[in-house]
């Protein structure tokens, strides 16, 4: 497979500016750039959703016109996207298959549907009832899914468009035996990913993009500085910047919180200038702790403090009076409005402060949006921009800004980097160390455990709805984070 | 200023501007076909005639880029019309107290219809349905079933009287729209209806109370279809309990014709009025072409399915 000159406007932006790529039989070959590059967008030439404005697809070296979702799959390519394509009132088997079901006599054969998905999960190794409604799963479940979708399809190209953003480790290990086992295959496969270190472990050869333009193709046993150096265009010397600042009074005190089957007496504080992160395994319920001290679930027991007066549970408006503020982990679902602009999805949480008698002083409004997108450095060609059209790190700004801009003081972050690239984390981080420098508390929930291990001040370990430890950020590797992240699971795993 | 709209080309107009290019080229195409239609006399008998369903359907506006519908507006409609005529008319009521009565029914029977929806866990479609039909049957009940008259003459001046040329009912929707307007884009409530319509978990988690929202977003619905209850019993001049029947089709064509999403987070009210305009223009020039009834409603049906699908062209080129 081969691209040529592709060329990709949309209005106001060069999403890719005569970019040429090719794709050997068995290769996995890596995409990196930052937020906003035009990865996804080149990835979506060859799965049908776009058409470059200029430039030729060339499969088995005659020209090609994936003019839909449904060409590129009879050319056997197949497409995992960055956002999930899932039907959440179906169930995995019916998502695995949709639009083309195992039929008899023109009715869709619900028992062989579900032995074959049960069968490609299986050779996933992944625990998810092909049965389940996928509104029931949580992301990484749904990612596996998505997954699993794209391999039914047996296709000669896999497009992965970070598949492993949402995976913690385990899982990522098991998609990479999978992709492995399709090499063997003679499967070819895009993979982007930010997750550098995936690069060397996965990838055979890796195209760097910036703004749209190849910047450069090299090997991927190409050293990490290097990578970054060419995606950011400057080298980032520190990629954990974390300055810890005194530490000052509790600001958020969670006590014996439980709810039946899911947490179990979770226990903790986090005080101002600290980042306490939370670690653990996909499933562990910290997704389930944050949205029930946010107060969007509800508990069975327990109680949170916040700077020292006890808060009530079960409202999400309580807890953002309070000074409270949650950057979800499901981005799209939960954290931005997408047809609306940037400068309004900015605005969101911070709505009744710009308002006197029900009235929205929408110029005051604007003002601060446009200064928190300076501030955070948001990439998008204007305030108005409707936000879907972002990249995916850009929203995540957006939406930690959101919260930023309604004055919180206490922030739970749940994961709060997934797909963002190198140079953008570092911002974040550095942002983060702002916040506390002014008398924030963070809560950062991640599954990447470098980032834990760099940016946290503590560290607090999750396993099946318990803390099973703290370790101070000095004594904590690796190696013992994961063994109280596995305690008392490993019983359940296999 | 006028090199500009020189050079904008139909074509352009319409894939641009959107219902508004829509309109413009509309009516440009009644003056070419009918000699009556560019005249003082007949444009301000068109915006009598829309008067009605605009202001239903900028109710309908604040409903639909909350992402919901209300099917009952044109029974409340009624419903709003019917307890106006009944208190003025039968409890002989002076004539504000029975207008408070009227349009608070209205507003009521909205604000139940957010309760439905919110308390009760219905879905939009549901519970402004069975509104649908318990409104009108409230009015067919107040009134047993047969209109009445004679409303007072004050109001009766509402339907047919002019303030310095210009129609009352067109002053009236003109006053509707410009506070449609300022809701939407102003107010506190105006703005949770976008974020609400784009992602309501969202808009939930960044601490909007959702269930109040909607009850106020129910509510203006029930209250703009109150104030077009009024309206249209003046320009009857009497009380008719089988009033504004079907009406929120041409309230919902009207918003989605002037550019409104149904999955929510977008729409206008001047979109709406737009949308509102076009169905009257069409009318009215069907009208003078002498088109017959049936066929008017076949190519009205065309226009709709033609207007939203050029409008989701228009979006996805971007
Ligand atoms: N449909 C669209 N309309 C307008 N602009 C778009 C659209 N899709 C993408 N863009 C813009 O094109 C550029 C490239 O976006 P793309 O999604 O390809 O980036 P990416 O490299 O995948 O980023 P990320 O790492 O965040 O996923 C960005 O500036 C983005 O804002
Ligand atoms: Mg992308």
């Amino acid at each position: 497979m081969e691209m040529r000159g592709i060329t990709k406007r949309f209005p106001g932006v060069m999403a890719l500016d005569e970019v040429d790529f090719e794709l050997e039989k068995g290769e996995v070959h890596v995409i990196l750039g930052e937020n906003g590059a035009g990865k996804s967008t080149l990835i979506k030439m060859l799965s049908g959703a776009y058409q470059p404005d200029e430039g030729e697809i060339l499969l088995d070296d005659e020209p090609v016109s994936i003019s839909s979702a449904t060409v590129a799959q009879e050319l056997g390519i197949s497409t995992i996207y960055q956002e999930f394509n899932l039907v959440p009132q179906l169930t995995t088997a019916e998502n695995i298959f949709l639009g083309r079901q195992p039929r008899r006599f023109g009715l869709v054969n619900r028992r062989k549907m579900g032995e074959e998905a049960r069968r490609i999960l299986e050779r996933m190794k992944v625990r998810v009832d092909a049965n389940a409604l996928v509104s029931n799963l949580g992301i990484p479940q749904r990612q596996m899914v998505e997954i699993a979708k794209a391999l039914s399809l047996d296709a000669r190209i896999l497009v992965m468009d970070e598949p492993t953003a949402s995976l913690s480790g385990q899982e990522v290990e098991r998609l990479f035996e999978i992709i492995r086992g399709l090499k063997e295959e003679e499967v070819s496969m895009i993979f982007i990913s930010h997750h550098l270190e995936e690069v060397a472990e996965i990838g055979d050869r890796v195209t760097v993009l910036r703004d749209g333009k190849v910047v450069d193709r090299v090997p991927a046993s190409t050293n990490r500085s290097e990578f970054v150096r060419m995606m950011v265009g400057r080298p980032i010397e520190d990629q954990f910047p974390r300055q810890q600042p005194e530490t000052g009074e509790v600001l958020l005190e969670v006590n014996n919180l439980s709810q039946k089957g899911i947490l179990e007496d979770a226990s903790f504080q986090v005080r101002a200038g600290e980042v306490v992160g939370m670690a653990g395994i996909v499933g562990a319920g910290r997704t389930e702790l944050a949205r029930a001290i946010f107060g969007v679930d509800p508990v069975d027991s327990g109680e949170v403090w916040v700077e020292g007066r006890r808060m009530k549970l079960g409202n999400p408006r309580e807890a953002k009076r309070r000074g409270m503020g949650f950057v979800t982990e499901d981005r799209q679902g939960q954290g931005i409005v997408p047809p609306l602009s940037v400068e309004e999805n900015l605005s969101l949480a911070s709505l009744g402060l710009n308002t006197s008698v029900g009235l929205v002083n929408r110029r005051e409004q604007r003002k601060r949006a446009r200064k928190m997108i300076e501030d955070l450095n948001i990439r998008t060609p204007s305030p108005e921009q409707e936000i879907r059209y972002l990249s995916g790190g850009n929203q995540q700004k957006v939406v930690i800004g959101k919260w930023l801009l309604a004055n919180s003081r206490v922030l739970i972050m749940d994961e709060p980097t997934r797909g963002i690239d190198v140079g953008a984390k570092v911002e974040i981080y550095e942002l983060m160390n702002e916040l506390t420098k002014n008398g924030a508390g963070i809560l950062m929930i991640s599954s990447d455990l470098p980032e834990v291990l760099g940016m946290s001040d503590r560290i607090l370990v999750m396993s099946e709805g318990r803390i099973t430890g703290e370790l101070s950020v000095d004594g904590a590797t690796q190696e013992n984070v994961m063994e109280l992240a596995t305690q008392g699971s490993e019983a359940a795993v296999e | 200023m006028s090199s500009v709209v020189g050079r904008i080309k139909p074509r352009e107009l319409l894939s641009r501007g959107g219902p508004l290019g829509g309109l413009i080229i509309l009516c440009v195409v009644m003056t070419i076909l009918s000699p009556f239609f560019l005249s003082f006399n007949n444009l301000f008998n068109v915006g009598i005639q829309i008067a009605v369903v605009a202001i239903l359907a900028l109710g309908q506006t604040f409903v639909i880029v909350s992402g919901g519908i209300d099917l009952s507006v044109g029974s409340v409609l009624g419903l709003a019309g019917i307890v106006f005529g009944w208190a003025s008319v039968v409890a002989g009521l002076p004539l504000p107290v029975a207008l408070a009565l009227g349009i608070g029914t209205g507003a009521l029977a909205g604000l139940t219809n957010g309760l439905l929806i919110t308390l009760g866990n219905l879905p939009p479609f549901i519970a402004t349905l069975a509104m649908l039909s318990a409104a009108r049957g409230l009015a067919l009940v107040v009134s047993g079933g047969v209109p009445l008259n004679p409303l007072p003459e004050a109001i009766r001046t509402l339907g047919r009287g002019d303030l310095f040329f210009i129609p009352l009912p067109v002053v009236l929707t003109l006053i509707m729209l410009v506070i449609a307007f300022g809701i939407l884009r102003s107010t506190y409530s105006g703005r949770c209806m976008y974020a609400i319509g784009g992602n309501e978990e969202a808009s939930r988690l960044s601490g909007i109370n959702v269930s109040r929202q909607k009850l106020i977003i129910y509510t203006l619905s029930g209250l703009f279809a109150g104030i077009a209850g009024i309206l249209f019993m003046a320009r009857l001049a009497s009380a008719d309990p089988q009033g504004g029947f079907t009406y929120e089709l041409d309230a919902i064509a009207a918003v989605v014709i002037g550019g409104a999403s149904l999955s929510g987070g977008v729409g206008t009210a001047s979109g709406t009025l737009i949308g509102a305009l076009i169905l009257g223009v069409l009318r009215n020039g069907l009208n003078l072409l002498n088109v017959s009834s049936f066929w008017q409603q076949v190519v009205i049906g065309a226009v709709i399915a033609l207007a939203v699908m050029t409008d989701t062209l228009r979006r996805r080129k971007g």
